[in-house]
């Protein structure tokens, strides 16, 4: 508990030094803040003798002596400086905004092809603005569903800056938008709190690309990155989400995804956790709408000591709902993964249809899965199932592949390349799909490109 | 080409195949016909190399070389191609993306011209036409959702991509319905050459009118029990197989 106590001190003495930055906030964030830092030293990081910590020892973070960044106008020349050509997706190519080290570069992004009302803005320049009573009003209740969840508390205490994409009714855009959070770690161990807030008002329709990614990933000292994403789904609105989670190999990415999904509107979400030696997300999806739908998939493939843990709670709340959870492990060398996945029907929930799994591939006899799907389920008349697998190559599928002269040591790859791309081959935007399939035959060392 | 000497083989400690001899020269069809649980997929997964098989006894040679000490893959690229009763779902895995892999290690092997993506595309297509096969297959995960004639098909356009020496096809005509047996047979047709080998498992005689076999085997209990040209399948389609194993009775008690 010691170090866990220096460690709130340590952030307390940051969230002082931040302030001597001119803050851009009124005041009413500035009070959120604080009440977040104190909310946090009063919990502190969580401990592995907390069942939702049981196989998750965070201490590396709170001894990390990870520190945000203060200085954000070096930052911001850094950031000038940065080369992102390879980061672009050419169909967000006008609709993305880039933060580096918890700092919104303009000089980065670009927002102009993000037509008519819809906004996608710096959420400290956007809470100047028009949408200033709404954006506060979706804070707090962010803040207010948060519990006692150190992390969060965190993230909202630092909060300097994050994403605002507000999708007024009836609105929709083609373009994807790409909502890129850098770490530049090459001067010193940075802690950084990406934020991200989506407002889809009813009958509007979006794709959000949320990516995590170093900045001079070679040169890079090991970081910490403590995201909190909020999605409000409105009735009968249509948001995709994927999260592409490309960090750095030593740094550690805690993450925090809230989804609250209206009636008859559907909310699709594929999260792609490929970097980080430490990765914990926790999921809370709240279908709050009859009739919604939503798919939560994912795809964790572990090399080296790699360590992901999952920790998901679907909430269906009303009735004829629906809600497929498709979670995926390729573990290699050493790497970890914990999967724990409850699915909780409310007595209202009638009809509800819900569906989880996680499946499992092994590759090496040193890796480690430890999965717990969970059903709670307190209505009568639903549709519940959810499953669990951790196994190795199939030697059939092996065999057919061999059986047309394919090498067994190119077969067992092209096997888990396929495993893997069950999950991001949903991914309907072309240029993250390729990207991925290349990052996974790279890791494969197999080329494929039919 | 292929020489089968009294070839034992079990699996999990189970005897199927109980010493089967049959030898298949340059340019013949061999049907091979038998009772469910007789051992012809046996025979024909022991030929491709499936490792879960246990060969005990007898031996195997393919074109003159010892082909029971070769990898599965091995045997592939050398021109021994098996279509499966049973073609298995590869998910995430396109057809086109895993046809090429495998005709490039068959041409990197036999010394042929591997083919880029373009290239191996009009190729592919070309192949899909000899079993009327639309080109959206081609970019689908291989076998995944397939209906079970549709499976069939693929394993003929494989064998087509693949073009093999040996072709040993178990059960390709059920699943399948008049027109597709009609298609299937005529791209099997394509393939029958003087240099060229068939080995035909079916249960029906029905596919022997398009594929017309030199030879007729039976297999009972895992032993050929008879042999004889194309008019063995009608004497089979009349007497069923309760004959056969009356044929069986006679000759264990004859090797007795
Ligand atoms: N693992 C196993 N353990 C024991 N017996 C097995 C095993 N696998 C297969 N067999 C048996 O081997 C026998 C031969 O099976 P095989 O699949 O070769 O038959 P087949 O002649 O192809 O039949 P069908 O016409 O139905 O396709 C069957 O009786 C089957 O039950
Ligand atoms: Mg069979």
């Amino acid at each position: 508990m010691k170090e866990v106590e220096t460690e709130a001190g340590d952030y307390a003495a940051a969230f002082e030094r931040l302030r001597e930055n001119p803050s851009r906030f009124p005041a009413w964030i500035e009070d959120l803040r604080r009440r977040a830092l104190e909310q946090f030293e009063a919990v502190g990081f969580p401990t592995v003798k907390e069942e939702d910590y049981r196989y998750t020892n965070i201490a590396p973070i709170a001894n990390g002596e990870f520190q945000p960044t203060i200085d954000f106008d070096e930052t911001r020349r850094r950031a000038r400086r940065a080369d992102i050509s390879s980061l672009i997706y050419d169909e967000a190519r006008g609709s993305r905004l880039v933060f580096v080290n918890n700092v919104f570069s303009p000089e980065l992004s670009s927002t102009e092809a993000v037509a008519g009302d819809i906004v996608v803005e710096d959420l400290a320049e956007a809470i100047h603005g028009e949408h200033a009573a709404m954006i506060k009003n979706f804070l707090a209740r962010g803040a207010e569903t948060s519990g006692d969840d150190a992390f969060t508390s965190l993230n909202t205490a630092f909060m300097t800056s994050g994403a605002f994409v507000l999708l007024p009714k009836n609105t929709e855009t083609k373009m994807p938008i790409h909502l890129l959070f850098l770490t530049d770690a090459t001067m010193s161990k940075v802690a950084t709190f990406p934020r991200v807030l989506v407002i889809a008002e009813p009958h509007s329709r979006a794709t959000i690309i949320e990516e995590h990614k170093a900045l001079n990933e070679d040169a890079a000292q090991s970081y910490f990155s403590s995201s909190v994403v909020e999605i409000y789904v409105d009735d009968e609105a249509h948001i995709v989400h994927y999260k592409v989670q490309r960090e750095a190999e030593n740094a550690f990415h805690v993450a925090r995804t809230r989804a609250e999904v209206g009636r008859a509107s559907t909310y699709n979400s594929t999260t792609i956790n490929l970097g980080a030696g430490f990765t914990r997300h926790n999921i809370n999806m709240n279908l709050r709408g009859a009739g919604s739908e939503s798919w939560i998939d994912g795809l964790f493939f572990g090399q080296g000591t790699q360590f992901a843990d999952t920790h998901s709670l679907i909430n269906h709340r009303e009735p004829h709902c629906t809600s497929h959870q498709s979670y995926k492990g390729v573990l290699n060398d050493k790497a970890r993964s914990v999967f724990n996945g409850r699915i909780f029907v409310h007595q209202a929930a009638q009809k509800t249809d819900a569906y989880q799994s996680n499946k499992n591939l092994i590759l090496s006899d040193q890796a480690r899965v430890d999965t717990k799907p969970q059903l709670e389920i307190f209505a009568d008349d639903v549709k519940c199932s959810h499953g669990a697998t951790v196994g190795q190559i199939n030697l059939e599928e092996l065999f057919y592949l061999t059986s047309r002269g394919v090498k067994p040591e190119l077969a067992r790859n092209l096997l888990t390349y396929g495993f893997a791309e069950q999950v991001v081959q949903k991914i309907e935007v072309e240029s993250i799909k390729r990207q991925l399939d290349e990052v996974i035959l790279n890791r494969l060392h197999t080329t494929l490109d039919a | 080409m292929l020489e089968i000497r009294d070839l034992h083989a079990k699996i999990d400690n189970n005897e199927i195949l109980r010493g089967i001899s049959l030898t298949v020269k340059p340019g013949e069809v061999h049907a091979i016909m038998g009772p469910n649980g007789s051992g012809k997929s046996t025979l024909s997964k022991v030929l491709a190399g499936h490792p879960a098989y246990e060969v005990t006894q007898g031996e195997v040679t393919f074109e003159g070389e010892d082909l029971l000490e070769k990898d599965p893959d091995e045997r592939a690229r050398e021109g021994i191609f098996l279509a499966f009763q049973y073609p298995v779902e590869i998910p995430g895995v396109s057809n086109a993306q895993f046809l090429r892999l495998a005709y490039n290690e068959k041409m990197k092997h036999t010394g042929g011209e591997e083919l880029d993506p373009l290239e191996f595309k009009d190729y592919l297509t070309e192949c899909a036409k000899v079993v009327d096969m639309n080109a959206s297959f081609m970019s689908r995960s291989v076998n995944e959702g397939f209906s079970g004639g549709e499976k069939k098909r693929n394993e003929i356009l494989q064998m087509a991509v693949l073009q093999p020496k040996l072709a040993i096809l178990d059960e390709t005509d059920s699943g399948l319905d008049i027109d597709a047996l009609r298609t299937v047979s005529d791209g099997v047709n394509k393939l029958r050459s003087k240099t060229n080998g068939i080995v035909l498992i079916t249960h029906y005689q029905r596919i022997l009118n398009y594929i017309v076999p030199d030879f007729v085997h039976v297999l009972y209990k895992g032993r050929i029990v008879r042999s004889g040209g194309k008019e063995l399948a009608y004497e089979l389609e009349e007497k069923g197989y309760d004959w056969v194993k009356e044929l069986s009775a006679e000759t264990a008690t004859a090797n007795a």
